[in-house]
């Protein structure tokens, strides 16, 4: 009878470990950078709440993972440089360098080199994260900004905002390929799962931008209308697709939306009412969710990506900017 | 007359292609050479209609070096589009109070000269080369013959800082070209309106934009009741006159009006402050309750004289205190850090109001150029008049022209001398079509009918 009663107690508190398990490994940690506040909130994606705050260098922006999901990386732009943290122990491991006032980082798909576009000089650096140098710098048109990678690491898409382009960059040769004219302000290019695409928005020019990855034509412009807003509000920022082609992303700026677009028909199947200033956004690995940060209201919104519903707004530092989520 | 082709420091402007590698960051900006060196590095696609060089990519170390032999490259096929910066000398303007805002001597102009700078970046892409010449003359009607000598020469831009008048001359003399004249200084609300010319675009605010924004605000702070204060100039006039409707509109009422009269006299004495703290406070008396004092003084002549002098305390705006203005020295607003370090670096100086006016004209024949791949006077035109036409312009949204005047619409800052409080339209004044035309004259009153 004893015996039984403690198998059972101990049946029950595997079961309750099990459960706790299982639920962690549903959990990630998704790292939101906070502008104005030099800081990063570390948000577990379970309970929606933020459980850390990373101090960070001046000025947080494009944030993100490097190291197989080990580290965060963050341009800390008044700084002049990237920092990296552990994303386990939030513990700050090095800093890299970077050129001046840099903005948004990607990494090759092999993990390594680290590109990123330095607004104030007009290049795109190219810098070895693990040797912790620049290999080599990159001229681009004013204002560099937006960093898409194509998924067969083949294509570097860099943005440039006075210019109006987004220069394509042989990753090999690490040389301007090509120059596609977009519209006004250029913030964000992003490929399509397949890497046939590659979609820019344009913040002023108020729309995204599909360009065929090969032969550089422009496909289609993608615009959107949303009653009771002027077309003046609506500038498209950050854009993200799913990994299984189907459903992009685009955050509208002060429009406090989110467009979902279908990729296919390229049409726009409906708008999601987020928080003030939406600029960039991000999934957790699952894509279940997206988090959405809101520079103005200074929070991030969670949409549920299956019913296409905004599930909750969390509070975090001032002007969240960039948004990326690890594993546990 | 100069040429200017680069960010040659001044007065070495006829220097064509003068380098300085640590403004430049590896770029060469002397333009026909670099123009046609990176172009061909740099091939681009364009949405429609644009070139389509051979993709043969240079490595990207040499464009860092090779600036001699790029410099020596000339090439025919590179499209030139040369502006024209027009200057009226006006001696007979007195200096405002603070020794800050003298202007320098390149006020306006090197605004003109980021603007080729930023049209050339991009233009390298596009085989295209920007040229900017300037003229300046005292002699109002010197310097319209010499502009339309120009036009004739191939300048068919024309980015005038000048007098009202001057700018009506010019663009009558002009009227049977392919030319524009983008007024980047008079903010007179004639030359938008009953005098206003189908050849003028108008970079520069109209006053009724500038008090429409500031009363907006004023609005929005509840602060209704206005003490205003005119000074003696038919401009000061002007602006108590847009003050007075933007009051109307917006629901404010001006409690009192007062005239400033006064001899200007020496700007500068040793002393002078021991006597205006006892003027000022004195000619503020016996003023009905009000919550701000609005002063108009465009000459910046007394209004500094205001603030913190007033008889009982308030606010002082208008002219002085809080003003509306199209650009600031400390905004760092929508990417406008870069622009503002771009324009330190080749202006040695804080831009100032009539740069940006000149850099959003020199600007918009560059954004005019790229999207029609073209260099014809017409086209270009055609293109800044039609209703493709944006322009991205460190201001949160796009800028376009109000197709009934030529004005350019745009968000104005409301600032202190040191930093920008607010951006007009403010939240809540709505619009049909754009909230901007809440600010200024809006078409269903305009008096302009050239444009039809």
């Amino acid at each position: 009878m004893k015996r039984q009663s403690t198998g059972l107690a101990l049946a029950l508190l595997a079961g309750v470990m099990l459960a706790f398990s299982a639920s962690n490994a549903l959990a990630y940690r998704v790292f939101v950078s906070n502008e104005k506040e030099n800081t990063i909130s570390v948000i577990d994606s379970e309970t929606l709440e933020v459980i850390h705050t990373i101090k960070t260098g001046n000025r947080p922006r494009g944030i993100i993972l490097g190291n197989e999901g080990k580290w965060v990386i963050v341009c800390v732009s008044d700084d002049n440089k990237l920092q990296v943290f552990d994303t386990q122990t939030y513990e700050l491991v090095k800093d890299l360098p970077s050129g001046p006032d840099p903005e948004l980082p990607i990494l090759h798909t092999s993990g390594n080199p680290l590109y990123v576009s330095n607004e104030d000089d007009n290049l795109v650096t190219v810098v070895d994260i693990f040797e912790n140098r620049i290999i080599t710098d990159i001229p681009v048109g004013v204002e560099p900004e937006g960093m898409g990678m194509s998924p067969d690491g083949k294509w570097l898409v860099n943005t440039s905002e006075t210019t109006n382009m987004a220069h394509f960059i042989d990753t090999e040769s690490l040389k301007v390929i090509d120059n596609v004219l977009v519209d006004s302000r250029p913030r964000v290019a992003e490929f399509t799962p397949d890497g046939k695409e590659v979609w820019v928005s344009a913040e002023i020019g108020g729309t995204v931008t599909v360009i065929a990855t090969e032969s550089r034509e422009v496909l289609a412009k993608i615009n959107f209308e949303i009653q009771g807003i002027t077309k003046d509000a609506i500038q498209p920022v950050g854009v993200r697709i799913t990994s299984d082609g189907k459903k992009a992303f685009v955050a509208l700026g002060p429009a406090n939306r989110v467009a979902v677009v279908d990729v296919a028909t390229r049409e726009v199947e409906r708008y999601l009412l987020v928080g003030q200033r939406v600029w960039n956004l991000g999934f957790t690995p699952d894509e279940k969710l997206l988090f959405t940060t809101n520079g103005t209201s200074n929070d991030v919104s969670v949409i549920d990506t299956a019913s296409l519903k905004v599930t909750k707004s969390i509070r975090v530092g001032r002007y969240p900017w960039g948004v990326v989520a690890a594993p546990n | 007359m100069m040429i200017y082709a680069g960010p040659a420091p001044r007065p070495a402007r006829s220097v064509l292609c003068r380098l300085n590698p640590s403004l430049l960051k590896g770029f060469s900006f002397c333009v026909a050479g670099a123009a046609f060196f990176l172009a061909a590095a740099f091939p681009v696609r364009a949405g429609e209609g644009a070139a389509q060089p051979p993709a043969e990519a240079a490595p990207a170390e040499t464009a860092t070096e090779t600036q001699a032999p790029a410099a020596e490259a000339k090439s025919d096929d590179t499209l030139k589009i040369r502006l024209l910066m027009a200057r009226e000398i006006q001696e007979d303007r007195l200096p405002p109070l603070s020794l800050l805002d003298i202007p320098p001597p390149d006020d306006g102009l090197a605004g003109a000269q980021l603007g080729v700078e930023d049209n050339n970046t991009t233009g390298r892409f596009l085989k295209q080369e920007f040229i900017l010449d300037t003229v300046e003359n005292a002699n109002s009607d010197e310097l319209v013959a010499e502009v339309s000598k120009k036009v004739d020469e191939g300048f068919p831009f024309v980015v005038a800082d000048a007098r009202p008048e001057t700018l009506l001359k010019l663009a009558d003399a002009l009227k049977d070209k392919d030319a524009v004249v983008f007024n980047v200084a008079a903010p007179d609300e004639d030359l938008r309106e009953e005098n206003c010319r189908v050849n003028v675009k108008h970079t520069a605010p109209s006053r009724t934009m500038l008090a429409d924004a500031l009363a907006q605000y004023l609005a929005w702070k509840q602060w209704r009741n206005w003490l205003l204060v005119v000074g003696p100039a038919p401009e000061d006039k002007a602006f108590a006159d847009a003050l007075k409707r933007a009051a109307t509109r917006f629901g404010l009422k001006i409690v009192n009006e007062r005239v400033f009269e006064y001899e200007p006299g020496s700007r500068r004495a040793d002393g002078g402050f021991e006597q205006i703290q006892q003027q000022i406070p004195s000619f503020m008396q016996d003023a009905p309750d009000h919550d701000v004092v609005v002063v108009a003084d465009e000459g910046e002549l007394f209004g500094e004289y205001f603030p913190y002098r007033t008889w009982i305390s308030r606010p002082v705006v208008g002219t002085a205190g809080l003003y509306p203005t199209t650009w600031h020295p400390a905004v760092e607003l929508w990417g406008g850090t870069q622009f503002q370090n771009r324009f330190q670096r080749l202006a040695k100086r804080q831009m100032r109001p009539i740069d940006y006016n000149a850099w959003t004209a020199v600007r918009s024949v560059g954004e005019a150029a790229s999207r029609t791949n073209s260099s014809d006077a017409k086209t270009l035109i055609d293109y800044m008049r039609s209703d493709k036409f944006d322009l991205a312009a460190f201001k949160g949204q796009k800028l376009t022209y109000r197709a009934w005047n030529g004005q350019l619409r745009q968000p104005i800052f409301i600032a202190t001398p040191k930093i920008h409080v607010t951006v007009s339209p403010q939240p809540g004044f709505l619009h049909e079509f754009s909230e901007l035309d809440t600010l200024g004259v809006d078409r269903p009153e305009t008096k302009c009918t050239a444009f039809q």
